[in-house]
Order: C-alpha cells, then sequence, then structure tokens
C-alpha cells in the first residue's frame, strides 16, 4: 500500500440500471432466487466505507499462474496460453491500488474442477483452475492461464455459455465488493448467453468483453487479453458537514 | 453540448455461479495444494478480544429450499466498534480480529457457520450509535448481483430501537427478518431470498 492518507468518502450510488436486475427469467435460476421487494436504500456508513485490505503476503509464487499452480513438476495445463492483464480503476479513473483480484474458470474443453460438474469433456490433470493476485500502486494485474471453453448448462436446451473467466475483486471498501464475469472480443456466443443478457444495457456487456491485446503478447508463448475493471467511485469528505471519520 | 462528467461507469455484476468455491474456496471444492488455507475461514484467534459468538444459519430460496451452492462473506467492526481496515480513522482496530469472514453453504445442508465475536457499537453519520451489526454479502447462482444485508442481534433490543437504519424500515413487520435469534453463545439467522418472509436487503 501507498503513504497516501486513506480515503474515507461514501462511494457514489450504484446505478442499478447498469447492473443486472435481480428478475432476469431467461436466466431460470434466478427466477426463484430473485428478491421481489424494493431494497432498502441508505447512504454509506462507516459499515460499508470501510473493508477488508489484504497484504502481498498472502500470495504464493504461483498464484497468477494458472497454467502451472495445479500441474505437476515439469509439467503445464494443456490449451491456449494467454495473458490477462488490466488496471483496476475507480468511477473516477484512480488507480485502486492494493485491490485483491480472485479469478476461476474451466478448463481448455470447458470443463471445471468441481465435484458438482459432470460434463463430459475431461478434466486437465493439470489444471485446478483457480488464482489470484493484487494490484500494484497504480491498480495493474496481471495473471497467465489458458483460455478457457464453451460450456453446455442446463438452462435451455441447447445453452451455451461463451468462453468466460470469473472474477472476484475487493476494493477498499465492502461496497466496493464485486463478482463478475470476463468474455473474450469476437466470441459469438457472448450475444446468445441468458446470462450476459441479463445486464440490459449493451453498453455494458461490451464493458465485460476484453480484447485481444497484441502488444503484450509474448512471441512464440501467450497472446494477451486486456479486462479493465471499474468499481465505485468516492465521494470527496471536503464539504461533509460531519465530522472526519463518523 | 455541455462539458463531460468524466465519470466511469462501474464493471456490471455477473452471476458468481455454481462453482464460485473454485475460486474463493477452492479447498473447500477439493482443490487443494493451491493455497495454504482459504481465506476467510478464521477470523479470530486465542488473543481476540471479545465475546466469542457462533453466527449460523440458512438461505433459502422462493420455495423454501436451502441453498447449498451459495458464499457469504460477512464484515464487522472489533469488540470496541472498529474496523480492522485502512479507511478506519477513529483508531487501531484489535490486530487479532480480521473483521471478514468467508463461508460457503454445506453442498448437502445448506447451512453457514461463522465463529466470530459479538460487535461493538460503530456511530452513524450523525454521531448517533447504530446497534451492534453483521454486513453480510451473499453471492449465488441465480443471484446476478451480490445481495447485501445486516445481522442485528435479539439480545440488543434497546439498542436496536435506536438504530438510525432500523428506525427507516417502513413496514415495521419486517424489521424482525434482520434479527438473529439467540441460543446460547449461538446467533441463528436465516436469510429467505423471496417470498413472505423475505429478508430485507440493501441498496447501499
Amino acid at each position: 500500500m501507498s503513504n497516501r492518507k486513506p480515503e474515507t468518502g461514501a462511494f457514489f450510488q450504484r446505478d442499478r440500471l447498469w447492473h443486472p436486475p435481480a428478475y432476469t427469467p431467461d436466466y431460470k435460476t434466478s427466477v426463484v432466487r430473485s428478491p421481489q421487494r424494493a431494497l432498502l436504500s441508505f447512504d454509506n456508513t462507516l459499515s460499508e466505507i470501510t473493508g477488508p485490505v489484504f497484504g502481498h503476503s498472502i500470495l504464493g509464487e504461483l498464484d497468477n499462474d494458472l497454467i502451472h499452480n495445479f500441474a505437476k513438476p515439469g509439467e503445464s495445463a494443456i490449451g491456449q496460453r494467454i495473458i490477462v492483464h488490466g488496471r483496476v480503476i475507480d468511477e473516477r479513473g484512480k488507480g485502486v491500488a492494493g485491490a485483491l483480484l480472485e479469478f476461476w474458470q474451466a478448463n481448455a474443453g470447458g470443463r471445471y474442477r468441481h465435484k458438482r460438474e459432470g460434463y463430459i469433456a475431461p478434466l486437465d490433470p493439470n489444471f485446478g483452475g483457480c488464482g489470484r493476485t493484487i494490484t500494484d500502486e497504480d491498480g495493474h494485474y496481471r495473471f497467465r492461464t489458458v483460455k478457457p471453453g464453451a460450456y453446455p448448462w442446463p438452462n435451455g436446451v441447447n445453452d451455451w455459455r461463451p468462453a468466460h473467466i470469473h472474477f472476484s475483486v475487493f476494493g477498499h471498501g465492502f461496497a466496493q465488493r464485486l463478482i463478475t464475469q470476463m468474455y473474450f472480443e469476437g466470441d459469438p456466443m457472448i450475444w446468445k448467453c441468458p446470462i450476459v443478457r441479463s445486464i440490459p444495457d449493451k453498453t455494458a456487456i461490451e464493458q465485460l468483453i476484453a480484447p485481444l491485446d497484441m502488444n503484450n503478447t509474448i512471441p512464440m508463448d501467450a497472446r494477451a487479453y486486456k479486462f479493465d475493471i471499474v468499481l465505485r467511485g468516492r465521494r470527496s469528505t471536503l464539504f461533509e458537514n460531519r465530522m472526519e471519520g463518523n | 453540448m455541455v462539458q463531460q462528467l468524466g465519470f466511469l461507469k462501474e464493471t456490471p455484476s455477473q452471476t458468481a455461479g455454481p462453482y464460485v468455491h473454485i475460486g474463493c474456496t477452492p479447498n473447500f471444492s477439493g482443490i487443494t495444494g493451491v493455497y495454504e488455507a482459504d481465506l476467510g475461514v478464521a477470523m479470530v484467534n486465542d488473543k481476540t478480544l471479545g465475546e466469542r459468538i457462533t453466527i449460523r444459519g440458512r438461505v433459502f430460496d422462493g420455495t423454501g429450499t436451502p441453498l447449498r451452492d451459495a458464499l457469504l462473506e460477512i464484515w464487522q467492526p472489533d469488540s470496541n466498534g472498529l474496523y480492522n481496515s485502512p479507511s478506519e480513522l477513529r483508531g487501531a482496530a484489535d490486530p487479532n480480529f480480521t473483521g471478514w469472514g468467508r463461508c460457503p453453504t454445506d453442498m448437502e445442508t445448506g447451512e453457514y457457520v461463522f465463529e466470530t465475536i459479538k460487535p461493538g457499537q460503530v456511530p452513524y453519520k450523525d454521531g448517533r450509535l447504530m446497534a451492534p451489526h453483521v454486513s453480510v454479502w451473499i453471492v449465488a447462482r441465480g443471484i446476478n448481483i451480490g445481495l447485501q444485508t445486516r445481522i442485528y442481534f435479539d439480545d440488543e433490543k434497546a439498542a436496536n430501537d435506536q438504530d438510525p437504519i432500523l428506525m427507516r424500515i417502513e413496514h415495521k413487520n419486517r424489521v424482525p427478518t434482520l434479527i438473529a435469534k439467540r441460543d446460547g453463545s449461538s446467533y441463528l439467522f436465516d436469510i429467505h431470498l423471496q417470498g413472505d418472509k423475505e429478508t430485507i436487503f440493501f441498496d447501499v
């Protein structure tokens, strides 16, 4: 972390017309898992403004290398080798330093390593599918993995998820907590997916699509995709009519 | 055209899906050897100050079926009402208390369990004290954006009656959905996503 004074303002209100609503019946599981009553709104208190921050000491050497963090010594996961990188910034465009990112994904064939998953595509003995990292002083992050495959899921009769990587993001306040999914530029299945289409606004969906980034590929090794993540911004505390920190 | 404000839009949420455990609690899901331990399992150690409590419960869908694939996170102050966060400017929180916990619901029973301490009181914006509470964030398959709520305690009636957030609730018959029931050193807090017993969720 930096030696800047920590920011303590309340977060900008969430635009819930931009995020997916709770009830999106084409994504069938949402039907019985969506609240029907209105949310209770109130301005952030200290309980929402504060949040856990994680030190680099939690990280192992291979935590941001999914090609190797589950592989036997000398072996590596099968699939298209990629680097995923970008910045975590807030709505004001400021880099979020020290943000913990966790990611998980299926293997190159679309198979997750999970006891509840029974897709016929095989597991890769050298691929676990989880990783994590912490952003640097300017909010940058990066990790290596293999590009996940698409996979079918029991929603409609013939629904397939586009290739995607799940992201869990911590900012500096508990109200910034976010889980989302990253998709890959050019995948025709993005626009057919009921989970993607739970987001009403096409521009918002495009914010989840990572472009191919040839400038950051490693020749003869890995391609790269760039995925920036925007968390809620903070209000300034300069003119708040209340005591600092209250 | 007027000038542009220049703010960015927040990255839109997506469901955590049924395999959230792979990324957030890999050891729980059977992926061992990558991380030493899952984050958020241990909130306390033997030096933590305050009253030890257990908070447990289940998350029910609109049909009354418990979710067996949900993930809960909690965030709370220490026993003196201080948060273990760089944004906490009122003083140093108990270094032996993380304030943050994470627990998946059991894959068979749907139960979640947090071993923690009873939180102290934290001031509201105007200086009034909020009743002791624990902030909760719930994600799962079928939940498109994480649900936020709070756990209050049924043995804090006087404080609850004065709590600025509980006092905002128009339909008083819904207040009990935010209040955990004490049983020995345990509190039971069931969450209902939908229906007659629907828990109050926040836009905060």
